[in-house]
């Protein structure tokens, strides 16, 4: 069983340009062979986007993505239909870094 | 965009890219500096320590004037388990000396100063626009596109950080191996000014340094950071992509078990969470550096993985600023000659050699072989280290035994032959 963290209240602080029109990292239909490539994204996500949820069902939102590029180098080539970095001027916006 | 050509197109607003920028403008070429971000540093996040002999050679009166956080004057490295923590603390007079000072800093704040310096200089700086794709004819890179603009230059230098997927479109770097890069997470907490001066005993404007490692981590090779800031204190963790996945504590999971530590926790007590942040660390080292030179174009900082990990502090801001330089000097030279081909840019290489750049990357070689081959460092070593402090400190009325009998059990249990050959190991790398 993984330690749950309340990610999303960290990721509250964030200033975040959501892109509503263009999903920059898209996942791709997923079946019951994907599920360990699904679970290393689930430990390595920095903003703990990608969820298996208890019912075996996955989640996974772009729009707090901090675009660190973890899930590309994973699974790029697998369960990763897209990654793009996110249009000009959109996403996550650091100000101190 | 404009139709003009450009002597120079820098990708990327980092300190590779602001600082080649800035050097470039100032040998009065005509400089574009281009981020996808909505200013130079708003995509970036750093752990925290600059070391400034890099960069006080470039802009002189840097460490007086750039917003940089605190000077850094202790250095501590902790070991961890569940329930302990076994520490060095090393304070000396000798690590602020000018020349080998370093500075905690915020990059996203540092970056906007260093690219205001760049336009002052008359560099252009174009923010808000993300480059798809580079213009390539004949194998010559001739520019950059972004959706249906393009711009030309004589020499297009990436400095597009980690994640270079520019680099990568043209061929110049392979697919990263999870093995060669590592997660860095990090929560930036404010605290007022004097309670970080009484809680890491630290006189006005001073800082420390420290490193964790051990059960936060989870066996995982990496481990934590703490800088401490002018108000705020940087806490992350940094865990190798290839182990992580491979236990079952997540990454965000890691740093929390760090902060919520019993040698951590009152170090950030009462704390306000400011900024939330993710990045990858490149620490293949020297074996990971992909072609630097093509004809027309240089790779330099992160995109050219000048960056190290080694074990007790990543090390990549200073080898970021000096390729940088190197990379803005071969192109002034080969502006003077008109010849951007590969040939002519190949003095980077050369000056890159002759610098700490590549000479540091090379002593660091088999470095990530080593920790990658001890996982010890990170699970067993910190348990002897606390084991053999209980032994010593922990008096409970039962009658004592000699220390090196007390011990001797732990270190069977790790093998000595096998402690010797870690250690000769670690030497060895260094
Ligand atoms: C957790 C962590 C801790 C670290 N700790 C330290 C430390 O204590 N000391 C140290 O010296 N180093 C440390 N480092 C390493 C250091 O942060 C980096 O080596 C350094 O910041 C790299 O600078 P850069 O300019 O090469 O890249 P970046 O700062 O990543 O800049 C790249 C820029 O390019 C832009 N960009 C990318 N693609 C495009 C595109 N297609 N179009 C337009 N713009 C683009 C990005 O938005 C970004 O602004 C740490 C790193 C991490 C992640
Ligand atoms: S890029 Fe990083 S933060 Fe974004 S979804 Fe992938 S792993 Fe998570």
């Amino acid at each position: 069983m993984m330690e749950y963290v309340d990610v999303d209240e960290k990721l509250a602080v964030d200033k975040f340009y959501v892109d509503e029109d263009n999903a920059h990292i898209v996942l791709r239909e997923l079946g019951p062979g994907d599920m360990m490539q699904f679970h290393t994204l689930e430990l390595a996500c920095p903003a703990g986007l990608y969820e298996c949820l208890p019912d075996g069902t996955v989640r996974f939102d772009y729009a707090g993505c901090l675009e660190c590029g973890t899930c590309r180098i994973l699974c790029g080539t697998t369960i990763l239909e897209k990654w793009e970095f996110p249009r000009g001027t959109f996403g996550v916006e650091y100000r101190y870094g | 965009m404009s139709e003009d050509k450009f002597d120079a197109i820098v990708v990327g607003g980092g300190l590779a890219g602001t600082v080649a920028a800035y050097l470039m403008a100032n040998a009065g070429l005509e400089v574009v500096l281009i981020e996808r971000g909505n200013f130079p540093g708003s995509k970036n996040m750093t752990g925290g320590r600059l070391y400034t002999h890099s960069i006080e050679k470039i802009i002189p009166g840097f460490t007086a004037e750039a917003p940089l956080e605190r000077k850094i004057t202790r250095e501590c490295v902790t070991m961890l388990t569940d329930d302990s923590a076994v520490g060095l603390d090393y304070r000396s007079t000798r690590l602020g000396k000018q020349g080998s000072d370093s500075y905690s800093v915020l990059t996203s704040v540092l970056d906007q100063w260093l690219a205001d310096k760049a336009e002052e200089a008359g560099a252009q700086i174009i923010a808000g626009i993300s480059i798809e794709n580079l213009i390539v004819r004949e194998g010559r890179v001739c520019g950059v596109i972004a959706g249906d603009d393009e711009l030309e230059a004589n020499v297009t230098i990436l400095a597009d950080g980690a994640n270079s997927l520019l680099a990568q479109k043209i061929g110049m770097r392979a697919e990263f191996k999870p093995s060669q890069v590592a997660v860095g997470v990090k929560e930036l907490i404010r605290l007022p000014a004097s309670v970080i001066e009484d809680r890491f005993c630290s006189s006005d404007g001073e800082g420390t340094a420290s490193l964790f490692v051990g059960s936060p981590t989870a066996g995982s090779i990496g481990g934590g950071f703490l800088y401490t800031n002018k108000e705020s204190v940087s806490l992350g963790i940094v865990a190798t992509l290839s182990t992580l996945v491979e236990g079952n504590r997540s990454a965000p999971a890691m740093l929390e078990a760090l902060k919520r530590h019993h040698a951590v926790a009152p170090l950030i007590k009462n704390g306000k969470l400011l900024e939330y942040s993710g990045h990858i660390v490149l620490e293949g080292g020297y074996d990971m550096i992909p072609k630097l030179i093509g004809d027309g174009v240089l790779v330099v900082g992160d995109g050219a993985g000048f960056c190290m990990n080694l074990g007790y502090a990543v090390r990549g801001m200073d080898l970021a600023i000096a390729s940088a330089e190197c990379a803005a000097k071969a192109v002034i030279e080969a502006s003077g000659q008109g010849d951007f081909s590969a040939e002519s840019l190949a003095v980077y290489r050369t000056l890159l050699e002759q610098g700490f750049v590549l000479k540091d990357m090379k002593t660091y070689r088999r470095f990530p072989h080593f920790m990658d081959s001890t996982p010890r460092l990170f699970d067993e070593y910190p348990r002897l280290a606390a084991d053999t402090m209980e032994e010593m400190f922990v008096v409970d009325g039962r009658p004592s035994i000699p220390l090196r009998k007390a011990v001797m059990p732990h270190l069977k249990r790790i093998g000595i032959g096998t402690l010797i050959k870690d250690v000769r190991k670690g030497l060895g790398s260094l």
